[in-house]
C-alpha cells in the first residue's frame, strides 16, 4: 500500500469531504477502497463522470463537501455539465488520474489526456498537476482551501510520474 | 383517451410545494415549477447543463437526509442522464422523489418526438434499476395515487412517470442567474 495515497485520503477526510463519487481507475484504487470501507463517508460509483458534477453541486446546496474521482478520459464526459459549475459559480473539486502523458503505452489515451488542461481551463476549472510524492499533501490542502474557502473550481491532476504508467 | 394537461396535473400531484426541496430540470419543467412556486427559496431551476437535474437532486438528497427532495424533470433531460437512474437506485436515498414530466417530445426545440414517444418506458427502466417504488400516471385515478405516494412517508427513492399531453407549460418569466438562485437556496437552508 502506497503511503501517499492513504495520506491523500486522510487529508480529504480531515477537511470534511463526505461524498466521494467516482468512475473506477487503477490510479484511484486505494482512495476508492478507503472511501468504500469508511462508514463515515459515502462512496458513490457513477455510470459516467458527468454525474459527479451535479452530485457535487447538489451536495454544496445541501451543505456537504464532495469530490469527484476520475481518470483523464472521463474529463471529456463532464464538459457541458461544468456549465452548472461555471455559470452558477459553484465550488467544485476533482482529482484526475492522468493517462496519455509520461510513459503512456496505450495510444488511445493521448487524445483526451492532452485535452484535459485546455478543456478544463476553458470551463473555468483551474488545474494543478502533482508529479512528486512529497507534494501531495501540501497541494491537496492548497486545492481544498481554494475550493471550499474561496469557492473556486479546481482539478488536481495526478501525473503518471507519480502514479506510474500502466504496463502494456 | 386524452392525456393529462401538465398545467393541471403537476399542481395536483405536488400539492403543498413548501414541504419539499425542489430541483427542476431545464425547459418545460422549469416553467412548471417556477410558475407553481414563484421560485420560492426551496427551489433551484436548471436552465442548461442538460442531464444535470438527476445527479444534483441526488447530491442534495444525500446531504439533507431529513428533508424530502423532489426532482421534477422532463423525458428529454432524464433520457440524457439515464445512467444516473442506476446510480440513484444503488445509492438508495430514501428521501428522493423523481417526477418525470413525460410529454414524449422535445417541446422546447420544436416538438420533435423523443425516445419515450417511440416506445421507451422510463418507469420500467427505473424499476429495472432497482427503484423500490415506481408509478406511472396516465389517468386521473393514477394521478391521485401518485399524490398519495408524495403525501405519505414512503421510503424512496421513488420514480413517478407523469404522462402528459403536448400542451405548453405555464408562461413564466424566470431568473436565469444560477449563481443568485444558488445563494437564495443555500441561505434558506441556513436560516
Amino acid at each position: 500500500m502506497k503511503n501517499w495515497q492513504n495520506l491523500l485520503y486522510q487529508t480529504l477526510k480531515n477537511d470534511g469531504i463526505k461524498i466521494f463519487s467516482y468512475v473506477p481507475d487503477a490510479g484511484h484504487k486505494i482512495l476508492i477502497d478507503n472511501a468504500t470501507k469508511d462508514d463515515s463517508v459515502l462512496a458513490i460509483p457513477l455510470t459516467s463522470e458527468g454525474e459527479g458534477i451535479g452530485i457535487a453541486a447538489g451536495s454544496y446546496l445541501g451543505g456537504s463537501k464532495a469530490v469527484l474521482l476520475m481518470q483523464s478520459s472521463g474529463v471529456g464526459n463532464c464538459i457541458n455539465q461544468l456549465s452548472l459549475i461555471k455559470h452558477g459559480q459553484f465550488p467544485f473539486f476533482t482529482i484526475v488520474t492522468m493517462r496519455g502523458e509520461f510513459g503512456e503505452g496505450n495510444p488511445w489515451q493521448f487524445a483526451m489526456g492532452e485535452a484535459v488542461i485546455p478543456t478544463l481551463n476553458s470551463m473555468g476549472v483551474s488545474c494543478i498537476k502533482i508529479e512528486k510524492e512529497e507534494d501531495v499533501e501540501s497541494t491537496i490542502k492548497a486545492a481544498l482551501t481554494m475550493v471550499f474557502k474561496s469557492e473556486r473550481s479546481v482539478a488536481i491532476l495526478l501525473s503518471q510520474k507519480l502514479i506510474g504508467a500502466k504496463i502494456f | 383517451m386524452d392525456l393529462l394537461d401538465r398545467k393541471k396535473a403537476i399542481p395536483i400531484l405536488i400539492g403543498d410545494n413548501k414541504r419539499f426541496l425542489i430541483i427542476s430540470g431545464l425547459a418545460g419543467p422549469a416553467k412548471d415549477i417556477g410558475f407553481l412556486t414563484q421560485e420560492s427559496p426551496n427551489t433551484f431551476l436548471f436552465g442548461g447543463a442538460m442531464g444535470g437535474a438527476l445527479p444534483t437532486s441526488l447530491g442534495l438528497a444525500l446531504s439533507r437526509p431529513k428533508e424530502k427532495v423532489l426532482c421534477v424533470s422532463g423525458d428529454g433531460d432524464i433520457l440524457m442522464s439515464m445512467g444516473c437512474l442506476a446510480t440513484i437506485a444503488i445509492t438508495k436515498p430514501k428521501n428522493l422523489i423523481i417526477i418525470c414530466v413525460d410529454n414524449a417530445s422535445y417541446l422546447e426545440t420544436g416538438g420533435q418526438i423523443s425516445h419515450t414517444g417511440l416506445g421507451v418506458n422510463l418507469d420500467m427502466i427505473a424499476k429495472g434499476c432497482g427503484f423500490p417504488i415506481t408509478h406511472k400516471i396516465v389517468t386521473e385515478d393514477e394521478l391521485l395515487k401518485g399524490k398519495q405516494i408524495l403525501d405519505y412517508n414512503v421510503d424512496g427513492p421513488v420514480f413517478i412517470l407523469l404522462k402528459v399531453s403536448k400542451s405548453n407549460p405555464p408562461k413564466y418569466s424566470r431568473n436565469w442567474n444560477a449563481a443568485e438562485e444558488k445563494l437564495k437556496f443555500k441561505k434558506n437552508l441556513i436560516n
